[in-house]
């Protein structure tokens, strides 16, 4: 049924622009994406060692292959303009600039955490970095940032909201609610669709009616753009054109991200529903950190001594932060009581 | 006859009850192919097949309003929502048509649905991953509240509650899914629902409780025990419709209640029957009602969970201060 389904399925009309990585990018810029990716990549891979240690508790979703989606939209962002996600947030945090050992911190549940070891792996925010949290609520934050960019409407101010959710949140109702409300109010949101392929187990061919995601928006007449999210020169150049245009007061825009998970959907899932072929193959043809790496060297840009450098760089920051984690302190149990209610 | 776990024991059920009734269809999010987060449903979709074993797209509100529809039209829909903290995006439908579609019709369309998740804490994962939000449904008329606390409950209870014309909200202790195992004989014989069950008889406190806290219930009896004090210890079940009678026939041979439940303390389901004892029981009391419960304040994270759920030493010493009433 499924594949029949698949060949009466029109093409995707006007909306869909397959953004290639033909775009000027400067050896600067493609250094700090280096650096950054790199940075999420290490990060994540000590957050699974230390969730496997024990030392990690609750869920534990890593960003790992999707690094250049939010390496690249935060690129396109200024102060002022604001940012929401799912659970899969640290990556988020640290694109925010927060200091990685209190991302580490809280994800260790440490009263030096961002939120004091109260919110955990799936609820991190950064406010002064304008980061409105990471929500675990699959859809719920398409709301919150869609409220989030009504806010910077009524204000007039020019600042941007970015919403980012999964493709598998992209069938929960409320996400179509936020969609035609912003397209009615010409909100500036920009709607990044992380396609990683799966949500969970399901497959998105196996939960979403239409596979192209980036025509969620078609029937509200929200503008969307399918991208190659394993490209983050690509990432960055769609979510400059997409900020930009929110920016000028055009209304919503809505981004898919072609984009790949290489570790389970969290810490606890034997991820049987697709092969070691599937996942081993993206790594080697589509890394996102490979790609810009070769980029790099393959324009003289940088040498191998330049990035390993970085490499060294990065490896301290993250084994700075997980020791950090592991020597701050529990939260006091009067913990429990604060919080709930102002002055209570 | 099998020794399984009290999620194996509704992976049995589920089985079971699709196996006798063509008309019990499982569906929710993941549980085919994957079997379920838990593993609940495993080998329902290569024996029953992708028509009766559905994986649904993300949307819980869509999930119980299509369970609605199929009930009036007669089927059995057993859903599943992944963990109750994400039970509500459901919510409209379940108290709006689900619990209300008998009534309004006065019986010309009733139903029969379930809405399985697992619930509670004890799993070192904050907010949604560990939520007791069962008195918000005990609240709902037209709802029953079912919550099995081991394996043989979980069979029975569940295949009473697919069997059961009305729509059954079953609540599975996840922390305890994997605690013990049983011996449950596979013969599709239900429990019966509105009933509490007496997991203990004692003479001199009545410690009542539902889920995963009969562990620390049924040790803290035993803790008591060893201090010459005989504690009744009572299960639930069956939150709503609330066999009163059993509690209160408890509460009048041993005098004084504990009701213990890890959701917060305000507006759970031990102010419910703690109201019930004042209205119905108090001339049997020798003591004040004791709650042991959550506080009133949302999951945390790790060591603050430890200090969150109820322990036995809180039992044990909620008893000894109801006892102290001479
Ligand atoms: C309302 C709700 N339902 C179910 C879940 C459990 N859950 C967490 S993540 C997830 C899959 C989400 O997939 P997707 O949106 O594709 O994001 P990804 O995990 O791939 O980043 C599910 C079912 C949840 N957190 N919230
Ligand atoms: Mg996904």
């Amino acid at each position: 049924m499924a594949t029949a389904k698949k060949k009466a399925r029109a093409k995707p009309q006007g909306t869909r622009e397959a953004t290639r990585a033909a775009v000027t990018v400067t050896p600067a810029t493609l250094l700090d994406y280096y650096r950054q990716m790199l940075l999420i990549r290490r990060f994540e891979e000590k957050a699974g060692q230390m969730y496997g240690m024990g030392l990690i508790g609750g869920f534990c979703h890593l960003y790992i292959g999707q690094e250049a989606v939010v390496t690249g939209v935060q690129h396109a962002l200024e102060p002022g303009d604001t940012v929401v996600t799912g659970y899969r947030c640290h990556a988020h945090m640290l694109a925010a600039g927060v200091d990685p050992k209190r991302i580490m911190a809280e994800l260790a549940g440490r009263a030096a955490g961002s939120s004091k070891g109260k919110g955990g792996s799936m609820h991190m925010f950064a406010l002064d970095a304008g980061f409105y949290g990471g929500h675990a609520i699959v859809g719920a934050q398409v709301p919150l940032g869609t409220g989030l960019g009504f806010a910077h409407r009524y204000r007039k101010s020019d600042r941007v909201s970015v919403t980012y959710f999964g493709d598998g949140a992209a069938n929960q109702g409320q996400v179509f609610e936020a969609l035609n409300m912003a397209a009615l109010w010409t909100l500036p949101t920009v709607y990044v669709i992380e396609n990683n392929q799966y949500a969970m187990g399901t497959a998105v061919s196996r939960a979403s009616a239409v596979a192209e995601l980036c025509r969620r928006g078609e029937s509200f007449g929200i503008p969307g753009r399918q991208v190659d999210g394993m490209d983050v020169v690509a990432v960055g150049a769609a979510a400059a054109a997409a900020v930009e245009h929110c920016r000028k007061g055009r209304g919503p825009i809505l981004l898919e991200m072609m984009t790949y998970r290489y570790r389970g959907h969290s810490m606890s899932d034997p991820a049987k529903y697709r092969s070691r072929e599937e996942v081993s193959k993206v790594r080697q043809e589509r890394d996102p950190i490979e790609q810009v790496r070769e980029r790099l060297i393959e324009e003289g840009q940088t040498d191998d001594a330049a990035l390993k450098a970085i490499d060294k760089d990065v490896k301290a920051v993250v084994a700075e932060a997980a020791e950090f984690a592991q020597d701050s302190p529990e939260p006091d149990a009067a913990e429990l009581a604060v919080g709930i209610l102002a002055g209570a | 006859m099998a020794e399984v776990t009290l999620v194996e024991a509704v992976n049995m059920a589920l089985a079971k009850a699709m196996a006798d009734d063509a008309e019990v269809l499982v569906f929710g999010e993941d549980v085919g192919l994957d079997g379920g987060v838990f593993r609940s449903t495993d080998g329902l979709l290569a024996r029953f097949g992708a028509a009766r074993v559905m994986d649904t797209p993300l949307a819980e509100g869509l999930i119980a309003g299509v369970a609605v529809g199929l009930a009036a039209q007669g089927f059995k829909p057993v859903a599943e929502i992944q963990f109750m903290g994400f039970i509500y995006p459901a919510l409209d439908q379940i108290v709006s048509h689900a619990s209300r579609m008998r009534n309004r019709t006065r019986g010309r369309l009733t139903c029969p649905m379930v809405m399985r998740a697992p619930f509670g804490g004890g799993i070192r994962a904050p907010e949604h991953h560990s939520e007791s939000t069962e008195a918000m449904f005990a609240h709902i008329p037209g709802l029953r509240v079912v919550i099995p606390s081991s394996p043989s409950h979980a069979y029975g209870l569940l295949l009473a509650s697919i069997r059961d014309p009305d729509p059954v909200i079953f609540l599975e202790p996840k922390r305890i899914y994997r605690a013990v195992r049983e011996e449950v004989a596979d013969d599709g014989r239900a429990l019966p629902l509105d009933s509490c069950f007496t997991l203990r008889e004692g003479g001199d406190v009545t410690l009542v409780t539902w889920g995963a806290m009969t562990m620390e219930t049924l040790a803290a009896a035993e803790t008591l025990a060893d201090e010459g004090i005989g504690a009744e210890v009572i299960d639930v079940a069956t939150l709503k419709p609330l066999d009163m009678d059993q509690i209160l026939t408890s509460v009048q041979k041993t005098g004084r209640c504990v009701i213990v439940h890890e959701a917060a303390l305000s507006g759970g389901w031990g102010a419910e029957i703690a109201a019930r004892l004042a209205e119905e029981g108090l001339l049997s009391l020798l003591a004040p009602v004791q709650r042991v419960t959550g506080y009133d304040t949302v999951m945390p994270l790790l060591r603050l969970e430890q200090w969150y759920m109820p322990s036995e030493g809180r039992i044990v010493a909620a008893a000894r201060r109801a006892l102290e009433y001479a």
